[in-house]
């Protein structure tokens, strides 16, 4: 696309913001309307008009500049990218000066006075700001950037802004929270805040009281780490060198906690050793042992955090167990090494780096986990569930949470700057695509028993486990030990009703339903958007691609919790009201599953030889032609993981969403978590089968498409060897 | 000029600090086939890919047919090309792939897909089109990948090594089918490629490249027979490269001895003589520079020894046919022709 036909395009979406859409967000939708051109629906025109929002008015001189930018025959590049900059920047900035009570920016009064208040921005405002970042992206075109290639530029743009609108501001609006006090600067405040000892407390060491939670999240974190990575080396073991035929049922173990909503494992570790839990009752019964709460606190929270990541950490040991070449230990072998040396001297050594990618990453998402420390912590607090309840609690307080959140996100960054630090300078190429013959070295016995040892009993548990969620919904009070089978539970959830058509009566429909729906917008938008990324990353050469990527990669850093305060924060209040509408959801999703999308396509390209791009080029294909031929069919099966992970991952989400539900707008594992904080565990796991019934459907269902589509995954086919009859046919002329 | 396929003025791309394209200025004349040729980093592809818009110059101008493309996309050239790994379209069939490029220049399906099946049977490829690439030899993929660049009539076809993924007696054919085509179309042909050998087969005139500057310009004849420095005679065919002196014109002195010899012109003194292993004769006395056998070898058509002389050690091709001589013998080395090199 050339620039001039997007410098029009965009002015003219940028003018049916400025003349025709509401400019200010609809807050009764419909009703709202009516008035068009008057009232609470006005065009920004019409307000321009009357006065009540002259501050406006430098944006009609900036469209002006940029349609006289675009008239003739090659567009100026200069005058296109500051009327599209300073759109956008004036258009938010003065939304974030004058809000629902009037100034905001008091700095600025001098010059604006005492104006009106204003509402948040609406679809008017969506449409002039696309539209300026149209005009700024042919401004960069015209002027030989992004490759001359305008639908490029206007990619880069329109993603960087939106990652910067999505991503990087709420996490300003998290650091402004945490310095601001009452609306002025207050460092001492948020020094105080940072330091408290409700973070730092070392209380616990010396007499009963509880430590601070910056301890208790750091050590929950390390020990949750340290148990699922040696669970998984163990596993990992004995699929690839103990002989063991049990891959099967491994690998369903694996796939287990990827539908298995976070909280569902906490449900059920209640119901076996609860106060009166199935085991604990039995204990009690037959051992006289007394009941007890110990699994309201960090035992349980570990113990359900393991449960969920140990499979994680099978899945990353069982890869870089397999890729280590048999060879080199038989030639460690061959010069002379007893087989327990060989396994200390060559594959411990090889094995270290996967260890540290399994640890870190159990490290991290125990920081980031947040239901189950709500469902089990008990008054075991940490970071997450303190945030939580710093927003929720009995006492609302933003700067509180804000420095909590800051805590929480240091932690979770210094995690990955240790592993960077780490990891680049140890980095074994074991891989090296040539056929190995040798034969992998099979467990030393001793260490096969103990891994067997471990390894067994672990794997009935997590079978009991998921048994509980199994049957727990279909009988009377599996809390109580009720076994007596029934639809009660689900009828309670699900109950549908035939008069005058359907009626949904039961308690979740409403909560299921929009899941659903929520998640099933959210999935396109993450797999397109998130595969746009990676084309651009991988494939397009510009100044700031490396900036970019950060950007994209950067929420996957951000733990859930963080997201959601954030997110609170920054869109509770105009120029961009979000919260409470379905729309910060989806928004939330997309970004927050945006970097499986963008590493699924990073992969996908990787495989896909740049020739082929380059061909399609030298054959008259521009970008689009290009991205929407040879591009995209080439990486279907890429695209389809990406829409059931982002789908998938949508449904099981808690942290983030748990900020940004609402009354209308409510979520199955939000309202699941109510249902366990009310003691309603049955109605719970009921709906949680259901959930994962739901999950397990799309993930088989996707696997199954995936199947078929694999063809064309390779680079360009290479040329094979080997004289074929019919090359000795002379190379004709052309017609 | 309007009458040259490609014109470069002072091209330079640099990337980061490594130029690997520098100040090259070039024309190359339509309807012929002309080849880049130098060892692997010499910046031979980059400038293929600066013809092609797969690369856009840091400074200086190309034009293709006298219109001045420095700064259009590929898309927005008359170009088409070959290349190494093919880069067919692994998920269209072999129709597909050949009615791509005017599909995306708006052509109407029904006719592009009528213009390809026509290409594909002028090169051959007649029911081969509902195929996947996948499913065709190396020979066949190489074809369709040529069959898909010519359906666009591009101003200038441009090869990247295009023989570098066919076994050694499929090369001899399919590059000889390159030339006869170019020859009978009347395409303007850049061919790139770090084979010598090649390069003297196909090519009407061989562009010699090394570190990012042409070198040398030239018919085959021209480049063997009449190398620029010690680089382009080693580089063109084997040479060996001597301390000696010219004396007068077909006079050098070698090691001590003085011999007569076909040679271009070159002022008397010192001077680097080149002299091909094919132009030494051996006799076992009489006129030339003495010498003795270190080693030999018998390859079938040919025999090849080591000459141990004051000048250095010589390599020396003779005819099987021709005497035959053992490590030890001593020899007389006689010149047929010997090329003094420019400082």
């Amino acid at each position: 696309m050339g620039a001039l036909s997007l410098g029009r395009l965009s002015l003219l979406c940028a003018a049916l913001g400025l003349l025709v859409l509401p400019w200010h967000g609809l807050d009764r939708g419909a009703a709202d309307l009516m008035a068009w051109p008057a009232g609470a629906a006005a065009p920004l025109a019409v307000l321009l008009a009357d006065g009540s929002r002259w501050w406006l008015w430098p944006l009609v001189p900036l469209l002006a500049l940029a349609a006289v930018a675009l008239h003739g025959g090659s567009p100026r590049g200069g005058a296109l990218m500051v009327a599209g900059a300073g759109a956008i920047v004036w258009t938010l900035a003065m939304g974030e000066a004058i809000g629902l009570r009037g100034l905001e920016w008091h700095w600025l009064s001098p010059l604006l006075g005492a104006p009106p208040p204003q509402p948040a921005l609406g679809w008017g405002a969506l449409a002039l700001l696309a539209g300026a970042t149209g005009l700024l992206a042919a401004g960069f075109a015209a002027r030989g950037a992004f490759g001359a290639d305008a639908f490029v530029a206007f990619l880069v743009g329109g993603s960087a802004f939106l990652l910067l609108l999505f991503v990087f501001a709420p996490l300003l609006t998290i650091l402004s929270a945490a310095i601001l006090e009452d609306g002025r600067l207050a460092p001492a405040t948020m020094l105080a805040r940072l330091a408290a000892p409700e973070a730092w407390s070392l209380a616990c060491i010396a007499s009963h009281q509880g430590c601070g939670v910056v301890w208790n999240t750091l050590l929950l974190a390390t020990l949750t780490a340290l148990v699922s990575t040696l669970l998984g080396l163990v596993f990992a073991l004995l699929a690839v060198r103990g002989g063991v035929r049990a891959m099967p049922l491994f690998r369903a173990m694996t796939i287990l906690p990827l539908i298995t909503p976070p909280f569902v494992v906490a449900m059920a570790l209640i119901v076996l050793f609860g106060r009166t839990g199935i085991v604990t009752t039995a204990l009690w019964d037959w051992f006289d042992i007394p009941r007890s709460r110990w699994i309201y606190g960090l035992p349980g929270v570990l113990l359900a955090q393991v449960l969920a990541q140990a499979p994680i950490a099978f899945l990353l040991l069982d890869g870089a167990l397999r890729a280590i070449s048999p060879s080199l230990e038989e030639a460690a072998a061959t010069m002379g090494a007893k087989r327990f040396a060989v396994f200390r001297s060559v594959t411990w050594p090889l094995l270290k780096p996967a260890l540290a990618a399994a640890f870190l990453l159990g490290f991290v998402e125990s920081l980031a986990d947040f239901a189950n420390p709500l469902v089990l912590g008990g008054d075991f607090d940490v970071l997450s569930t303190r945030i939580f309840f710093a927003i929720a609690g009995a006492r609302h307080e933003p700067g509180r949470a804000a420095a909590l959140a800051l805590l929480l996100l240091a932690l979770t960054f210094g995690a990955f700057a240790l592993q960077a630090l780490w990891l680049g300078r140890r980095r074994y190429t074991t891989v090296t695509g040539k056929g190995d013959s040798g034969l992998p070295a099979p467990l030393p016995a001793g260490l096969k028993l103990t891994c067997g040892l471990v390894a067994w009993p672990w794997m009935a548990f997590t079978a009991v486990v998921y048994g509980v969620i199994l049957v727990g919904g279909f009988v009377h009070d599996i809390g109580r030990g009720d076994m007596s089978f029934t639809w009660r539970h689900i009828l309670t959830a699900f109950e549908v009703e035939w008069r005058d058509g359907l009626a949904l009566r039961g308690a979740a429909w409403d909560s299921l339903l929009t899941t659903i729906e929520v998640a099933a917008i959210a999935a396109p938008i993450t797999a397109f958007l998130g595969i746009l990324l990676a084309w651009l990353i991988a494939r397009q050469d510009f100044r700031g691609r490396r900036t970019l990527e950060f950007m994209t990669m950067l929420s996957f850093a951000i733990p859930g919790t963080v997201v959601g305060v954030s997110y609170v924060m920054a869109f509770n209040v105009p120029p961009i009201e979000l919260t409470g509408t379905a729309i910060i959801l989806v928004i939330c999703f997309v970004f927050r599953n945006l970097p499986v999308g963008v590493r699924g396509g990073l992969a996908a390209l990787a495989q896909i030889d740049r020739s082929l791009d380059e061909a399609s080029a030298t054959m008259g294909a521009g970008a689009v032609d290009t991205l929407r031929r040879v591009v995209l069919p080439l990486m279907r099966p890429a695209i389809i993981t990406a829409l059931a992970f982002s789908f998938v991952h949508a449904m099981t989400a808690v942290s983030a969403v748990i900020f940004l539900v609402s009354a209308r707008h409510n979520l199955a594992t939000v309202y699941i978590v109510g249902r366990v904080e009310a003691g309603e565990m049955a109605l719970a796991i009921a709906y949680s089968t259901v959930l994962i019934v739901i999950m397990l459907a799309v993930v088989l269902g996707i696997e199954r498409v995936v199947g078929r589509a694999r063809l064309g995954r390779r680079a360009a086919p290479e040329a094979r060897g080997g004289f074929a009859p019919v090359a000795a046919t002379p190379v004709r002329a052309g017609a | 000029m309007a009458g040259d396929a490609v014109t470069f003025e002072r091209v330079t791309k640099a990337f980061g600090t490594v130029r690997a394209v520098d100040e090259v200025s070039f024309a190359l004349p339509r309807g012929a086939l002309v080849t880049l040729l130098g060892p692997s980093g010499c910046g031979k592809t980059t400038t293929l890919r600066l013809i092609a818009g797969l690369e856009l110059p840091t400074e200086g101008r190309i034009a293709i047919e006298g219109r001045d493309v420095t700064r259009l996309a590929a898309a927005e050239r008359r170009i088409a090309m070959v290349f190494q790994s093919y880069a067919l379209f692994p998920h269209m069939t072999v129709l597909e792939n050949v009615a791509y490029g005017l599909l995306v220049g708006g052509a109407r399906k029904a006719a592009a897909e009528a213009d390809a099946l026509s290409m594909l049977a002028s090169l051959g490829l007649d029911g081969l089109g509902q195929r996947l690439p996948a499913e065709l030899s190396g020979g066949q993929q190489q074809r369709v990948a040529v069959a898909r660049a010519l359906v666009l009539r591009p101003q200038v076809l441009l090869f990247d090594e295009p023989l570098s993924n066919l076994d050694a007696r499929l090369r001899r054919r399919v590059r000889e089918d390159i030339r006869d085509l170019q020859k009978r179309l009347g395409l303007s042909v850049i061919y790139v490629t770090h084979d010598q050998q090649e390069a003297l087969a196909v090519s009407d005139l061989v562009c010699v490249m090394r570190e990012g500057k042409v070198v040398q310009m030239g018919t085959p004849t021209e480049l063997y027979d009449d190398p620029a420095d010690a680089f382009i005679a080693d580089f063109m065919g084997e040479a060996n490269v001597l301390s000696g002196e010219v004396l007068g014109p077909g006079r050098i002195a070698l090691g001590g001895a003085t011999l007569e010899t076909v040679m271009r012109e070159h002022p008397p003194g010192p001077a680097q003589i080149a002299v091909r292993p094919e132009a030494v004769s051996l006799r076992r006395s009489g006129e030339g520079l003495p010498g003795r056998i270190s080693r030999a070898a018998f390859l079938g058509q040919t025999r090849e020894y080591e000459v141990e002389t004051a000048a250095g050690t010589i390599f020396v091709v003779t005819p099987a046919a021709a005497e035959a001589f053992a490590p030890g013998d001593t020899v007389r080395c006689g010149f047929d022709r010997a090329i003094p090199l420019r400082a």
